[in-house]
């Protein structure tokens, strides 16, 4: 018999793991926003970079003040600093920095680790993070400007929501980014790419933004229909405002959006018709930020209900 | 033509290029054999032999009590020098018989044919393979002619023999597929006759065209079908098989029989065609050693109770330093303590990590990625599986059907958090059990 300074490794099986890594998937996410965080730097300049660094940082450190006083380890720096872009790119260019930073600590400090850290928050960090800014500085957070000339504007949206008189932006204007608006939500284009990144890298589940998108589209082709007006109606609805940046890097949150195929086609439909819901009915002209908060609170239920049948086993639901 | 498959699963690298191509030759016979006195599920056998006896190839040296039990023989004439505890590669540690080989490789005079093979019927052919010791040789070495034993009101439709050898590293069965082809073939038809069916199937994955077109070729004119199916990990799963072949699913807690399906590995087939047309009991196997352990990876012929070590000599020894040595394939075997244990009727293979594979792993916090549930071929999660073995909530657990669990690894593989689930879900499903066991006996 051997000794016991010989004795082999013993280990569960499986003895393989794929490369996988959550740190290195956070990081691909990182790499998915680059191109809108280019379109936001390039449209918007200085006042982006400055909401932008200000907002990482201040979720960097956030993160690290939380986990050093609450002693764990840091396991996932890409996590604080997608807390940070995310919630930078549903922001105006020229909210002052102490406000991002504000609403960065917040998204990190109340909606992640009071309730209990990565992989338990119920809410989307920087949804949280933006709502609580926009509650509590309202003039500052729908303060707009044009990335054409600088000057104060309203956002494409707000223009159709209060039938202002403005001209509406063309919707090639609309896909490119060139266009007033959060700082990193206005070029579809440039999140597209990183959303396709993403699909991919099979980070995200079409599910999600499939539905989202075409919930979005099809119920405002059927408003256009009503109301007589054209396709350029729901095309305008899905580029304008912060949908593609919702649907395919905030509703597609792996903590805050189902964990069954079925239930991720209602979340994403969900959050489709709650948008729907309250651009054409509610008092803001943009729906997508408390849509998916909304449609957060239900993945419990969803993934309850939505449980898929075992092998070899029935239907039946928990 | 339209490849089958099954839903879940992943997609793994395979390694088999390392040894399928590589024919398989004759382990040395070793010097001593260590056999364990189990070798298959249901009742461990008491030996037959004592200390000082002197022992044919062949004869049966341990015998269990009960009906699901499997014989054992032993692998080389000589005598038996010890029946000691020593450790088996499924991780316990049983008694095992001791055989100093004389190598005179005399036959036992129980290894005949017990007759024309063309002329038996299913009860006779039935007891030539219990009496054989033939077990499942795909690894879970359950006996064989416990499956076939006819059940009243279930029918038997098709017997499917599974090529689909679908753990990395292991060619075994690819490499009989090639050699035994007619063996295989021979064997699938006595099965087919002791369960009184008519449709035989071969499946086999598409990673093995070569193995495919053989067993084409040696099953032609006979009832026999080979499907090929698409290359995806746990495609050789039982459960996972039976779908694939039939488009059918085991019900909970069933077996295959109540589809109407009895599955057994290719080198189970073989296995009993030499029982039924010479005699020979199951002393010998086919197994792959193989992993980047090892200097020259290969497939042996290799005498039950033949240790680890002896394969791993012939194989010009190891590569580095060893660190884990598999017993089985990398995803479902098990890891043993030392290279000092004997190969038994379900060792595949054998394979070999080296130190510098060991990539440091930490275990992350569950992000809900559900990448865990997109692979279950069990339709399970195990990511809440495992968060309700964490707190203790067995019933729970149950309730979230953790027994349907195959424990096939998939979910283990494709987490990014690292997070080894499927130990949590074995606590749970032993909590079932212990339970169950619990109310059972109350």
């Amino acid at each position: 018999m051997n000794n016991q300074d010989d004795l082999l490794l013993v280990t569960s099986s499986p003895h393989m793991h794929s490369p996988d890594n959550v740190p290195a998937a956070m990081r691909d996410v990182i790499i998915a926003l680059v191109p809108a965080l280019i379109a936001a730097i390039y449209f918007f300049r200085l006042p982006a970079l400055m909401v932008i660094v200000s907002c990482v940082a201040s979720a960097y450190a956030a993160e690290y003040v939380c986990l050093k006083v609450m002693k764990k380890e840091m396991t996932n720096e890409y996590s604080a600093i997608i807390t940070g872009l995310l919630l930078a790119f549903c922001l105006p260019p020229t909210l002052p920095v102490w406000m991002a930073a504000l609403g960065s600590i917040f998204a990190i400090v109340i909606a992640k680790h009071l309730f209990g850290g990565l992989g338990q928050n119920i809410f989307n960090p920087a949804l949280i993070g933006r709502s609580f800014l926009l509650a509590s500085f309202p003039v500052a957070m729908t303060t707009w400007v044009s990335p054409i000339d600088g000057l104060t504007s309203a956002t494409r949206l707000g223009i159709m929501k209060e039938a202002l008189g403005h001209q509406l932006p063309s919707l090639g204007q609309l896909f490119m980014g060139n266009v007033s608006g959060s700082l990193g939500e206005t070029s579809t284009l440039a999140i597209l790419l990183g959303g396709l990144y993403l699909l991919y890298r099979k980070h995200i589940d079409w599910r999600i933004p499939g539905s989202f998108i075409g919930t979005v589209f099809i119920l405002m082709a059927v408003t256009a229909a009503v109301k007589g007006v054209g396709l350029w109606y729901p095309l305008f609805h899905l580029f304008a405002g912060g949908l593609f940046l919702g649907a395919f890097f905030m509703a597609t949150d792996w903590v805050t959006s189902p964990i069954t195929k079925l239930g991720r086609i209602i979340f994403g439909a969900g959050c489709g018709f709650l948008v729907v819901l309250i651009r054409l009915k509610g008092g803001y002209p943009e729906g997508v930020c408390y849509a998916i908060l909304l449609m957060n609170v239900a993945t419990p239920l969803i993934d309850r209900y939505t449980k898929a049948r075992v092998y070899g086993g029935v239907k039946s639901h928990a | 033509m339209k490849k089958a498959t099954f839903k879940g699963g992943i997609h793994l690298a395979g390694f088999k290029e390392l040894t399928s191509g590589k024919e398989t030759v004759p382990a040395p016979i070793p010097e001593r054999v260590y056999i364990p006195l189990s070798q298959h599920i249901g009742a461990p056998c008491a030996p037959l032999v004592v200390v000082g006896a002197q022992v044919k190839k062949g004869q049966r040296i341990g015998e269990g009590k009960g009906f699901v039990s499997s014989p054992i023989h032993a692998s080389v004439s000589g005598k038996v020098i010890a029946i000691e505890t020593r450790e088996h590669p499924g991780g316990s540690f049983v008694p095992c018989v001791v055989i100093e080989n004389n190598g005179r490789e005399e036959w036992d005079e129980t290894v005949r044919p017990a007759g024309d093979p063309a002329r038996l019927d299913s009860e006779q052919l039935r007891r030539i393979i219990s009496d054989a010791g033939i077990v499942g040789l795909g690894g879970a070495t359950f006996p064989a002619h416990v499956k076939y034993a006819p059940v009243e009101g279930k029918k038997v439709e098709t017997v499917i023999l599974n090529g689909v050898e679908c753990e990395p590293y292991i060619t075994a069965d690819h490499r009989l597929m090639l050699e035994k082809a007619d063996r295989i073939v021979a064997g699938l038809g006595y099965i087919m006759r002791s369960v009184c069916c008519e449709k035989g199937v071969i499946a086999i994955e598409d990673n093995k065209m070569d193995a495919v077109s053989v067993m084409e070729k040696a099953a032609a004119g006979k009832n026999i079908r080979v499907v090929v199916l698409k290359e995806k990990y746990p495609q050789g799963s039982e459960k996972q098989l039976i779908s694939a072949c039939t488009g059918k699913e085991v019900p909970v807690g069933g077996l295959p029989l109540d589809v109407g399906v009895i599955v057994n590995n290719v080198g189970t087939a073989a296995a009993i065609a030499d029982a039924v047309e010479k005699g020979i009991p199951l002393i010998e196997r086919y197994v792959t050693i193989s992993g980047p352990g090892i200097r020259e990876p290969a497939n042996y012929l290799v005498r039950i109770g033949t240790l680890f070590s002896e394969l791993i000599a012939r194989s010009g020894g190891y590569n580095g330093e060893p660190e884990r040595i598999i017993a089985g394939g990398p995803m479902m075997g098990k890891t043993v303590f030392s290279d000092d244990v004997p190969v038994v009727k379900g060792s595949s293979g054998i394979v070999v990590y080296h130190k510098e594979d060991k990539k440091a792993q930490r275990e992350y916090s569950c992000v809900r990625c559900a990448k865990c549930i997109d692979v279950c071929p069990a339709f399970l999660e195990p990511t809440s599986l495992a968060k309700m073995a964490k707190r203790g909530a067995w019933e729970e657990a149950e309730m979230g059907n953790v027994m349907s669990c195959i424990e096939c690894g998939s979910c283990v593989f494709s987490c990014p958090a690292q997070i080894p689930l499927i130990e949590y879900i074995r606590r749970a499903k032993q909590a079932v059990l212990a339970a169950k066991a619990k109310a059972k006996a109350a």
